[in-house]
């Protein structure tokens, strides 16, 4: 029936695309890398501090980029039921975490040599510390129930109503003054940093993506043969 | 510029720089292998189940 | 309606609220929520004296003055209508000169200067690398700050 089908589609496309997927990301990946150690010129008036921007950038781009899959995935499983949605949401999230804490990190050791600190409550901050503790809570209560479709629910309501957290991680810097600085690349009149450090961060940033859909295919291939290993259990 | 010394120092930045990077291929890696060694060993009990019933 | 036109209302309502909700909160708290004042807020708020506070601006040029022992400095934070005077005893920031945007944390005294406890640089969102601002500044096109470092909240 439609249910199953889709399970099973799955599997048979996400086997013939993850070679690709992972092959791509490491090339990236080390693209990436060489061209933000090597190529890239150091900052006017940070030097070679800048470079921490190659991991830090791209990171903070995917902690809100992939809230907002497990948002849009856990929207889809509440209204429209799908069966690979809340398994979606659920193994993107532990990514997402993980790229928050990376930009988290990244930024305080970017902020002590720049900034002369390593923390400041500032909104910029502040939220992405918020969204790093909704990804934790969140991965916390899809475990917190003994029906797992009780714990899937309550994530899903709770990773939508976090949304509104990212127009406030976006827009922090032009509504509160911030010790962090404006947007430099998605911004109007254009970007404010040369293109010779843009595009190895556009590099890196694509390299980071592709890294995340190749790891959240891998997960869900995971998943649905757990599922299908507790079915044979059951029928044994 | 002067050679691997100075790349190593990152202008003398290095304590923030070399951090900065480890940190992320640490993360990034420990979930890669989370994701794929979980993977293979639900493979392998699936064959593992499947061999079971057709012997 | 059909049980997932239903939800699918829900969804869209609850959030549509929850984000009003928040924008009325945000508003309400948006005081609260700067990191810092411009000295121009300082004299249209009336901030009390001897309360700690953080003050954004650029440092204002040729303000920047050693004093005899050496660690202290002075120097004016500006946002180029007003100006707060600063004394500092302490490291500063790779990043602090004349001209860059900062952020000072500490206390105001009655006559107006505020003692720094903390002191911050404030970078803007250009990056590029020392070539470019060369050819820039040949070319008598270079800014010294894009756009103000400090907002006013």
């Amino acid at each position: 029936m439609f249910r199953m089908a889709n399970p099973a589609r799955f599997m048979r496309v996400s086997a013939a695309v993850l070679p690709w997927c992972a092959g791509a990301t490491a090339l990236l990946l080390a693209g990436a890398l060489i061209l933000a150690l090597f190529v890239a010129p150091p900052d006017y008036q940070q030097g070679e501090a800048v470079r921490i921007m190659y991991v830090h950038v791209p990171a903070a781009y995917m902690a809100s980029l992939v809230y907002v899959v497990v948002a849009v995935a856990s929207a889809v499983a509440l209204i429209w039921r799908h069966p690979l949605a809340d398994i979606a949401a659920q193994e993107a999230a532990p990514l997402g975490a993980g790229f928050t804490l990376i930009c988290l990190v990244s930024g305080s050791l970017w902020g002590e040599p720049m900034w002369g600190t390593w923390w400041v409550w500032d909104a910029r901050l502040t939220s992405v510390l918020v969204l790093f503790f909704l990804y934790l809570g969140y991965i916390a209560l899809i475990h917190a129930f003994d029906d797992p479709t009780r714990g899937a629910k309550a994530g899903a309501v709770l990773a939508l109503v976090g949304v509104v957290n990212l127009p406030i991680i976006k827009f922090s810097v032009d509504w509160w003054s911030t010790l962090h600085q404006p947007e430099s690349i998605f911004r109007l009149g254009g970007p404010t940093i040369a293109t010779s450090m843009l595009w190895p961060l556009g590099v890196m940033a694509l390299g980071f993506t592709l890294f995340f859909v190749t790891l959240l295919l891998v997960r869900m291939r995971s998943r649905l043969l757990a599922a299908k290993i507790r079915a044979l259990r059951l029928a044994a | 510029m002067a050679g691997i010394g100075h790349f190593l120092a990152m202008g003398g930045y290095a304590i923030f720089v070399w951090p900065a990077f480890a940190i992320a291929a640490l993360v990034m890696a420990g979930l890669a292998v989370q994701s794929v060694a979980g993977y293979r060993r639900r493979r392998r009990e699936l064959a593992r189940l499947d061999h079971e019933d057709a012997p | 309606m059909t049980r997932k036109r239903r939800r699918l209302v829900f969804v869209l309502a609850g959030m549509v609220l929850l984000a009003g909700a928040a924008a009325i909160v945000l508003s309400a708290l948006s005081d609260n929520l700067v990191f810092f004042y411009s000295p121009t807020d300082l004299v249209t708020k009336h901030v009390p004296d001897g309360r700690r506070l953080r003050i954004g601006g650029l440092v204002a040029d040729h303000s920047l003055h050693k004093a005899a022992d050496e660690k202290t400095v002075t120097f004016d934070v500006t946002d180029e209508r007003n100006q707060v005077a600063v004394t500092y005893t302490g490291a500063l920031p790779d990043l602090f000169r004349e001209g860059q945007g900062v952020v000072v944390e500490g206390v105001r005294e009655p006559n107006g200067t505020v003692m720094a406890s903390t002191v911050l640089a404030k970078h803007d969102e250009r990056y590029m690398p020392p070539e470019v601002v060369d050819a820039l500044k040949r070319a008598g096109r270079w800014q010294e700050n894009a756009a103000t470092a400090a907002k006013s909240p």
